[in-house]
């Protein structure tokens, strides 16, 4: 097996306020290999785009990294000055953010914009700019004379296209995305994921996709991670999970989808709401709300236990007594 | 376009507000301070003395409507009348206009520099130990009385060291000429009160300029700057200083009243000849006729700042080109 | 939306449960940020010489007995004035008026600037314009020369002044205090008052405005620093009553019996420093208000319930 692009190390990231100190992500790790499709799946709040921020290097205070270690391609990039990363950022990995409308700059042009990209990491004359600039938006179907708009001249979809073809300017190897079809409408999202997939079949580069959303990455992604309370509840390849989820919080997920084609059966929800992260529960931290509840689940925090080739995060699954202590 | 000629419209209708509210003054206030004044007024230019009878409503025997309009036709061809003194209103402030314009221009042309670049970096560079105490320290000394600095300034520097003048914008005794002495003369005579006027300005743009950076640097296309690796000087001043004045830029101009009414205070305390200084006198001399035309004037003043921070917006944010 | 995000959406709070903690909470962010209890200190120390100015200084602030343009002593901790008054009575007997005229006009600006704010913001279409166009000349218009016109109309004294004052300010947070109102005005607890067919008034009055507590309460600080400082501007200038004793007074007569020019620096300095130092106050309390009162404490409304979907 070859060396993973990038290697998370038992990551933790913790916001420290006046009030507490709240983890937003407890001990994560994550191998992703190059050209992988990896799909971060959870609802709000669960850590997932801070864990996504935090891989990126793009945290702010009061958020901070903890602990743990970010391996790409063989550098770990929390040690990494803000100096050093410079160089390593947009031309090694990049980012697509939720909204195109605030994620670029509303007072310079989109061509301005790339440019200042490209200006920041390589001596390039105007020309060398302006071709690649005209070659990347044609990548995902917008015409070159959009490099003098602004923002705000074009739709939604078309400025969350801007924004990926800006992610691929010196065709990294991570392009990682945080809800970037949040904001669009399904049609709108099946034709950009559809793109996204294309893009990356044409140049191998690796995804991580976060989404609140499961239907979203069903078709597109190798491998799932499913997130809840800062934590990974359950990781593996996409089909496995979603045909036979393990871990009662994936199974609910899945449940609230019923399949089209299927017998039609009544919606069951997760009951309860996502717990308070300065005050997470004892034990297993979905024990409020599962329905697959042991007594033990109060007192034990499970660890990652591997089933088949998922691992799931679930007393469940606990081989023997000593694997769940 | 659209937004041109709304802010045009705002224009239009505030100086009107400003005239019709000039008007109506003398009209509404009880007592009758406005007859009393004019019924000093005799023997002197009898249109000027018209112009006055029509702005003040005194001695007209004619439809209030009628009034009025000859009321504005005569603000917009610039009779205003005379002065306490006899003096044509319009020739007296023009003559004082050159020293006003000169302090409260250069003034606040130093603070607006000092307060945007003291505001962007003290913002970008958060988290420090100045940071729990710089803002809130800001924040009082611009909220200090502008006369109290003034008064201050003039304790320590004219009076205890004697190395700055007491009052007056240039020696008694000396004649204004291009000479350089006289220049110079005239600069130190102008020192402390603009420094006064600097200290309390741009402390509160420093304040307001900081704010807008903070909520600016929350944006994600700040973050996104990041994200691309742009070198840190291009994200504080492309991505976010420029995002964080230009579209406060009305917001400034609109604080130019406070700044006038503080150049007001400041000529007052220094005995400096200007505009300021005229509207003081003119409320010892009660000459009504003066303080109002000088109402007006500060008034569009600050209409004029304000039209101009709409056009710059106008011309440098994309988003109200096509507004 | 999943059933994954319902299920994130729902919150039960009880709306006691909530006020108890809420209060409880405020006070000791109070306690523990410093500039709240600096500025605390110094409004408190200014309401008792407001108060209680004889226990403080024992001479009448009026009487001329004393030596002329004395520099500060034992006896004269601010020395006296050019007719031989102490200066230290003088100004810690000022203080009641002029902390009076500051408080009522901030007071009556905010009440007004609330009410147009808020109606502007809730009634919207062209009441909201209107009121909106009306905030804008009012904020344009340079406040002292107006105050400067206005106060000579009008005989000198205490009542113009609040008159005066209060007609030039409550423009100023009139903005804000609609920009809140616009952002309240969408949310649930409105629709459930208009669907139980209360009057626009009520909705306003009992369901808006006490949501905004935190933000009046910061107006009213904010306004004061500037009204004080207009207040005593504009008795500088000598529009005030100069038989009225108030700080901008004092500056007044020092200013025009040549305070610093004749060494007597104190009687100059003294008064401005007591306004800049009011003034402090207001905004030392304020800027912490802004501090505490966003986002971390939220005013708390009587009822607030949402149930579990």
């Amino acid at each position: 097996m070859p060396e993973p692009l990038l290697e998370v190390d038992d990551v933790s990231v913790s916001y420290l306020t006046d009030a507490a100190e709240v983890g937003a992500v407890d001990h994560v790790s994550l191998a992703l290999h190059t050209g992988e499709f990896l799909g971060i799946v959870g609802e709000s709040g669960c850590g997932k785009s801070t864990l996504l921020f935090a891989i990126a290097q793009l945290l702010s205070p009061p958020a901070a990294i903890t602990s743990g270690r970010v391996v790409f391609r063989g550098q770990d990039l929390v040690q990494l000055t803000e100096s050093e990363l410079r160089h390593v950022r947009w031309r090694d990995y990049s980012v697509v953010m939720q909204s195109a409308m605030n994620a670029l700059n509303p007072m310079k042009s989109i061509g301005a914009q790339f440019k200042d990209t490209m200006r920041a990491h390589e001596h390039v004359s105007n020309e060398a700019i302006e071709a690649r600039s005209s070659e990347v938006l044609r990548l995902v179907g917008i015409d070159s004379a959009h490099l003098d708009s602004y923002p705000h001249q074009l739709s939604g979809g078309m400025r969350q296209r801007a924004m990926i073809a800006m992610a691929l300017l010196f065709t990294p190897q991570l392009v990682i995305m945080d809800e970037p079809t949040s904001a669009l409408d399904v049609v709108a999202q099946r034709s950009l994921m559809t793109q996204i997939k294309d893009l990356q079949q044409q140049f191998g580069f690796a995804v991580i996709f976060v989404t609140h959303d499961m239907s979203v990455i069903a078709h597109y992604s190798d491998r799932v991670m499913v997130m809840y309370a800062g934590q990974v509840a359950e990781i593996g390849a996409t089909r496995s999970i979603f045909k036979q989820p393990m871990h009662p919080y994936s199974k609910g997920l899945l449940d609230a989808f019923p399949s089209v084609r299927g017998p039609r059966r009544p919606l069951i929800g997760i009951p309860g709401s996502p717990p308070d992260l300065s005050r997470p529960p004892t034990g297993c931290r979905f024990h409020p709300r599962c329905s697959e509840v042991m007594p033990k689940c109060l007192t034990i925090e499970p660890a990652l236990y591997p089933v088949g080739d998922t691992d799931v995060r679930c007393l469940l699954f606990a081989k023997s007594l000593k694997d769940a202590v | 376009m659209r937004y041109i000629t709304r802010r045009a419209g705002l224009f239009l209708i505030t100086l009107w507000a400003a005239l019709t509210v000039n008007f109506i003054i003398p009209r509404v206030m009880p007592g009758n301070e406005a007859s009393a004044v004019l019924a000093t007024f005799r023997g002197v230019n009898p249109s000027a003395l018209h112009a006055l009878e029509i702005e003040f409503g005194v001695n007209v025997h004619q439809n209030l409507i009628v009034t009025y309009f000859q009321y504005l036709a005569n603000c917009l061809t610039g009779q205003f009348g005379l002065t306490a003194q006899r003096v044509p209103v319009l020739t007296e402030i023009i003559s004082k206009l050159p020293w006003t314009l000169a302090l409260v221009g250069v003034t606040t042309v130093i603070a607006f520099a000092i307060g945007t670049m003291v505001g962007v970096v003290s913002a970008w560079r958060r988290g420090g130990r100045l940071d729990g105490i710089l803002p809130p320290l800001l924040f009082i000394v611009a909220s200090f009385p502008v006369f109290f600095v003034g008064l201050l300034l003039l304790f320590v520097f004219a009076v205890t060291l004697n190395w700055l003048p007491l009052s007056s914008n240039y020696s008694i005794g000396a004649e204004p000429s291009l000479s350089l002495s006289f220049a110079g003369d005239v600069l130190t005579h102008a020192l402390l009160p603009g420094f006064s006027l600097v200290v309390v300005t741009a402390g509160l743009w420093i304040y307001s300029m900081r704010n807008n950076m903070i909520t600016t640097l929350a944006e994600d296309y700040v973050k996104m700057g990041r994200a691309k690796g742009l070198p840190s000087w291009r994200i504080m001043i492309d991505y976010a200083a420029r995002n964080a004045i230009l579209p406060n830029l009305t917001g400034f101009a609109m604080q130019l009243g406070y700044v006038l009414g503080g150049s007001i205070l400041v000529e007052y305390t220094f005995s400096y000849p200007g505009l300021g200084y005229l509207f003081y006198t003119s409320t010892t001399d009660h000459d009504l006729p003066l303080m109002q035309a000088l109402f007006l004037v500060y008034t569009l003043a600050v209409l004029i700042c304000v039209l101009l921070a709409d056009l710059a917006t106008a011309g440098l944010d994309p988003r109200t080109r096509d507004a | 939306m999943s059933i994954a995000e319902i299920s994130a959406t729902t919150t039960l709070e009880t709306g006691a449960l909530r006020q108890q903690r809420g209060f409880a909470r405020f006070l000791q962010a109070v306690l523990r940020n410093r500039k709240a209890t600096a500025g605390t200190v110094i409004l408190l120390l200014i309401a008792f010489a407001a108060i209680f100015p004889g226990v403080i200084a024992r001479d009448d602030p009026l009487a001329a007995i004393y030596g002329q343009d004395l520099g500060p002593s034992a006896q004269h901790l601010l020395g006296t004035t050019q007719l031989g008054q102490d200066v230290f009575a003088q100004l810690i007997w000022g203080t009641r008026l002029t902390l009076i005229v500051t408080v009522v006009v901030s007071a009556i600006a905010t009440v007004i600037s609330m009410v147009i704010g808020v109606t502007a913001a809730y009634v919207g279409g062209v009441t909201d314009r209107a009121l909106s166009l009306l905030t804008d000349i009012f904020l344009i218009i340079p406040t002292l020369p107006l105050l400067i016109v206005l106060a000579s109309y009008l005989p000198p004294g205490s009542l113009t002044m609040i008159v005066v004052l209060t007609l030039t300010s409550w423009a100023f947070q009139a903005r804000q205090l609609r920009s809140q109102g616009l952002s309240l005005r969408t949310r649930d607890f409105l629709a459930a008052a208009r669907v139980r067919g209360e009057r626009t008034s009520y909705i306003i009055l009992f369901e808006i405005i006490p949501t905004m507590t935190s933000l009046i309460v910061a107006s009213f600080l904010g306004l004061s620093v500037f009204v004080v400082g207009f207040a005593a501007g504009l008795q500088f200038l000598g529009l005030g009553n100069s038989t009225e004793l108030t700080w901008g007074t004092m500056l007044y007569y020092a200013q025009q019996g040549g305070a610093l020019e004749a060494g007597n620096a104190w009687w100059a300095l003294a008064p401005g420093a007591a306004v800049a130092f009011m003034g402090a106050g207001f905004a030392l309390v304020n800027y912490a208000f802004d501090e505490i009162g966003n986002p971390a404490l939220r005013p708390v409304r009587k009822r607030r319930a949402r149930t579990a979907a």
